[in-house]
């Protein structure tokens, strides 16, 4: 990435610029090179992605990049939540307010609409099945579907 | 059964699934080139679909529209099928691999077991071809990874049929017949002027130009209408969608770029060169929106940029895009 580049993004102050401050630094920055932010994403940088960028004589060609620095943010964010999101639960969990079951849903990114959709349950059944009185009472087949659904073994659904 | 296929990567995978099987039926067409005659540059907010729980904003179109313009824009006949069952999808696809025809899926990413897995989200609008199959193994031609893959039946069927926002429901699609001379320069002409008016003609102002400017309006109230947390959310969904899904960099900016410039030296209009290095600017705008936002996105969505300059900046780039296709559409008039 640009050096020039870099020192603009470190320059800015903790004070919100006025929006002309803020359209001037814009027109000053230049990402021309594809930028190559590793950010151990993408299988330890196994994985590339192809990015179309213009070389020096101005025609277009294909790079492969690594990374780039504000969408290994962006992607660092929503796991980031989804970690928050699965800690709080967790907490229920062991405290006895919830089942193992909301744990994994939470885990596998999944809202109780899309674990309806995958396992032909209703919603309002799921909630009952989210209640650890109802979820220990549920029969291995019962489980098994859930299981399925989260492409978890039926040992690991039952803990967490 | 095993097909001679060749594998080439791609930014995006629909293109890529297109132009490997346009190749495989002997149409060498570049990734930019596909994608330009399938009219794929686009923009669209839709608040009432969700994916993670967060409204979609998407530069491209449902999946399966690229594919279905690109060959019928070349004069390509193909053929798509849809399941309810997955006993008979799977039976299906076997048959059409037995016969040497490569097939096109429409999966979720949720469940690929080769993808990175920060990369997994529910997400179901990727494309992949299958090119064999040996005992309960499918060759797997994913225009995103370097090397061919290879899934078992079950992972297959499970990704067929993912659920949740736009489930692929088993889609398959290959091509049945290609004609014997291809007219390049009228598709490209053709899909440019699709382009155009879907980024310019759209009567709903979630699309095109008009979702830009939309869009621009919401997010300036953001963060004081959901909290600053919140608010980079919908910021940080922004930028995964802008860079993350196969986009080839700036919301499919470049690659329409790339594509402007090879239609300037096929139809030899000059002034396609002009427009592609405009569009090269377009695509750094959206570039320096996707950095500056992506500052809000740590200490918990503290706004480093405040979000009226954001949405300044949004308003600017559909200004500079509004122009450039109204002047694409006065040179195809």
């Amino acid at each position: 990435m640009n050096i020039l580049y870099l020192l603009l993004i470190k320059e800015i102050p903790k004070v919100f610029l006025d929006l002309s401050q803020f359209l001037k630094l814009i027109s000053v920055m230049n990402i021309k090179e594809v930028p190559q932010d590793n950010a151990g994403f993408l299988k330890e940088g196994k994985v590339r992605d192809v990015c179309y960028a213009v070389d020096d004589e101005g025609n277009y060609t294909r790079v492969l990049s690594v990374g780039w620095d504000p969408k290994n943010e962006a992607i660092r964010q929503a796991w980031e939540q989804v970690g928050q999101k699965a800690e709080k639960i967790r907490q229920k969990v062991l405290s006895g307010k919830l089942s193992p079951l909301a744990f994994h849903m939470v885990k596998g990114l999944m809202s109780k609409s899309l674990l309806a959709q995958y396992t032909g349950y209703s919603r309002w059944k799921i909630r009952k099945h989210m209640k650890p009185s109802v979820f220990n009472t549920l029969s291995d087949e019962q489980l098994g579907k859930y299981a399925e659904a989260l492409n978890i073994p039926v040992e690991i659904l039952k803990k967490i | 059964m095993n097909i001679d296929f060749t594998h080439k990567m791609a930014a995006h995978c629909e293109n890529g699934t297109t132009a490997n099987l346009l190749n495989f039926h002997g149409i060498k067409l570049s990734e930019p080139l596909v994608f330009g005659i399938g009219a794929g540059c686009f923009f669209s907010y839709t608040p009432f679909i969700r994916v993670n729980n967060l409204p979609v904003i998407s530069f491209r179109h449902w999946p399966g529209v690229i594919f279905r313009r690109t060959t019928s824009g070349l004069g390509v006949q193909v053929e798509t099928m849809k399941f309810s069952s997955p006993a008979k999808s799977m039976d299906e696809l076997d048959k059409l691999i037995e016969k040497g025809i490569p097939v096109g899926l429409l999966v979720g990413v949720f469940n690929l077991p080769y993808f990175p897995p920060e990369y997994r989200f529910h997400f179901n609008a990727h494309n992949l071809v299958v090119i064999g199959k040996q005992n309960d193994l499918y060759y797997i031609s994913d225009p995103v990874m370097e090397n061919i893959e290879t899934l078992n039946g079950k992972e297959l069927q499970r990704v067929r049929f993912a659920k949740g926002t736009y489930p692929p429901k088993g889609r398959m699609y290959w091509i049945r017949e290609t004609p014997q001379t291809v007219d390049i320069e009228k598709a490209i002409s053709v899909g440019i002027k699709k382009n155009c008016s879907y980024m310019l003609r759209i009567p709903v102002p979630l699309f095109g130009v008009k979702g830009i400017r939309y869009i621009a309006g919401r997010l300036k109230n953001w963060d004081s209408r959901f909290g600053d947390y919140n608010a980079a959310l919908r910021l940080g969904q922004f930028i995964r969608m802008l860079e993350e899904i196969g986009t080839g960099g700036a919301g499919f900016r470049f690659i329409y770029a790339a594509f402007l410039q090879e239609a300037a030296t096929i139809l030899n209009k000059p002034e396609l060169k002009v427009l592609s290095s405009e569009m090269t600017g377009i695509g750094d705008r959206w570039r320096n929106f996707a950095a500056m936002a992506a500052k809000n996105l740590r200490n918990r969505g503290v706004p480093a940029t405040p979000y009226p300059h954001l949405s300044h900046l949004l308003l600017q780039i559909a200004d500079q895009e509004e122009k450039l296709f109204r002047n694409l559409d006065g040179i195809f008039k």
